[in-house]
């Protein structure tokens, strides 16, 4: 057996077992985090087979943007007690069963008739990048646009949802505190120094006393 | 001397190179964490000398070895793991953050000759590094089962997933130039001396590049993971002793790094500003031929513009940094590539 393919039934059974701790983890943190090791070893497969910019991209997108944006969320919720969570497996098997033959069926149509997909993807000799990148600009160039096209306009749709105007909240406007001069806020006075005792005849007077406005009317009003 | 020991190893056929590549790591992995020791301590004698006072002096001659000793007294302190802390994952976080910082020396060149491993897709593979590097940061405060250090994290991984973004544009414009996504061929895109260094046509995107790096590292006027004032110590409130030790040095690392890489995508690498002073030779000997000493001289003042920028600014705040993340510097990016990809077609279709 190569070194090739020794790593490759090394990876291929963490790429299994973190699978499976997606599904079988009872703490969504720790699946979620299996997930991300299944990203990983996928990812490295994925250079094994020499596709070099394929795995590093996945890991870029998947575990370090989609994947915390996940964690997230999933932190942010009360997973204290996980037994809450439980769903009701009457409810819910059938459909999942159902799911599950579809995609096996169509795992084994792949595999089964799979020959000349394989022959479809000839692996370059040096420069994947470069490759893919001729191949999706100059092949695929519309279903690249239509791509591109859906995917902004689901951001736009995402922000959209966000970001719609709460007459409660309250927002800070950085360019008007930006703007702001001292003279706004602080005003320097200049006048004559004043000693003790001119003020004292004021004071005993009753004119100005701490804490009383002028009209006379006190603290307790 | 380096091609014959590579030439030694490689008669030895695997064994060889394994033995080969293994030293190459040490050499790599070992000086860091040195250079990190002495890094801090200049950190604080800067810092002591913008602020009109000493900084560090009792510890060895001129207090050089003040770091060692703060080492060694976080080495033999406690690990405490909080209550209800989940133990693993907290361990495992500081780990996590450490190994994305060195990893990324796998595929730096740091001169003509010296460099680990010469990957085509190198610059990718230093930008998933910095962005699996976060899991370290969220995990830590996850883990600790402690509001600050939760806050602490929440805060930081946001910032940190924003200020990639303009990252990546900044590198986009250094792709474009290049044709290239190998570290390698970038410097050597940029031979010819100081004006053909990428830092003149991609201006904007070098400061940017910079500043969001600098956002990166979580350090001062963006250290919003720590923000003492406001989050006690960030996302690693509750790591004490060694494990603290971990997300300091991998800050500190990442700093290292951070600064190469302005180095070598915009200011040229090993490259000398003029050509000729690479001939300059005594006795036969060229004292800055190979170009290393370039490297180090650029790459410090960058690291020294680090500690600059903690000693004056003050801290921005939270709402402040997201704006000019999200509202200033990625669109001034996105302006700037669309520049530099009409210009560089244009150059090719005519002329």
């Amino acid at each position: 057996m190569s070194f090739l393919a020794l790593l490759f039934y090394i990876f291929s059974a963490i790429l299994l077992a973190s699978a499976l701790g997606v599904i079988a983890a009872r703490h969504p943190v720790h699946s979620a985090l299996s997930l991300v090791l299944a990203f990983f070893t996928m990812a490295a497969l994925w250079i094994l087979l020499g596709a070099e910019f394929l795995g590093l991209a996945l890991i870029i997108i998947y575990v370090g943007a989609v994947m915390v944006f996940f964690l997230f969320v999933i932190m942010m919720l009360d997973t204290r007690h996980p037994e809450k969570i439980k769903a009701n497996w009457r409810v819910t098997l059938p459909p999942l069963v159902l799911i599950g033959i579809i995609m096996f069926a169509e795992l084994a149509m792949l595999i089964m008739h799979g020959s000349h997909a394989r022959e479809a993807m000839p692996v370059p000799e040096a420069g994947n990048t470069l490759a893919l990148g001729q191949a999706m600009f100059d092949r695929y160039i519309y279903s690249l646009e239509v791509v591109a096209i859906l995917l902004l306009s689901a951001m736009v749709a995402a922000i959209a949802l966000t970001h719609r105007k709460n007459p409660l909240a309250k927002r800070q406007d950085p360019s008007k505190q930006m703007a702001v001069k001292a003279e706004d806020r602080l005003r320097l006075v200049k006048m004559t120094a004043e000693r003790e005792e001119d003020n004292e005849s004021d004071v005993s007077s009753g004119n100005v006393s701490l804490g009383n406005k002028p009209d006379g009317k006190g603290i307790s009003s | 001397m380096i091609d014959a020991m590579a030439h030694f190893f490689a008669e030895w056929g695997t064994l060889g190179m394994l033995v080969w590549t293994l030293l190459k790591i040490i050499c790599i992995a070992l000086p860091l964490p040195i250079i990190v020791a002495f890094y801090v301590y200049a950190e604080r004698r800067v810092i002591g000398a913008t602020q009109w006072r000493y900084g560090p002096t009792r510890v060895g001659p001129y207090g050089l070895l003040q770091s060692f000793a703060d080492l060694l007294k976080m080495l033999f302190k406690e690990i405490i793991w909080p209550q209800r802390a989940n133990k693993g994952l907290f361990t495992i976080a500081p780990v996590l953050v450490v190994i994305t910082a060195m990893a990324s020396w796998a595929v730096i060149p740091v001169s003509d000759k010296l460099w680990l491993t010469d990957i085509d897709a190198s610059l990718l593979y230093i930008m998933m590094l910095s962005s699996v590097g976060v899991y370290g940061i969220i995990l830590a405060g996850w883990s600790a089962n402690s509001r600050y250090a939760f806050l602490g994290a929440m805060r930081s991984t946001a910032q940190l997933i924003s200020y990639e973004l303009a990252m990546g544009f900044a590198l986009v414009g250094v792709v474009l130039l290049t044709h290239s996504l190998n570290l390698l061929e970038i410097v050597h895109h940029q031979e010819g001396g100081i004006l053909s260094w990428h830092v003149w046509p991609l201006l904007p995107l070098f400061f940017v590049y910079w500043f969001a790096g600098i956002a990166e590292t979580n350090r001062h006027p963006f250290d919003m993971a720590e923000g003492e004032s406001e989050l006690v110590a960030g996302f690693h409130v509750e790591h004490g002793g060694i494990t603290f030790a971990l997300f300091f040095l991998a800050e500190y690392i990442n700093m290292i790094i951070i600064s190469v890489l302005i180095v070598i995508l915009f200011l040229g690498g090993w490259m000398a500003p003029f050509p000729f002073l690479n001939e300059i030779g005594f006795l036969g000997i060229t004292p800055l031929g190979d170009g290393f000493l370039w490297l180090v001289v650029k790459v410090v003042f960058f690291l020294f513009a680090y500690l600059w920028i903690r000693a004056t600014f003050p801290r921005y705040r939270y709402d402040q940094i997201m704006r000019l993340g999200w509202k200033v510097f990625i669109p001034l990016t996105l302006f700037w590539v669309v520049i530099v990809a009409v210009a560089t077609q244009w150059s090719r279709m005519f002329g």
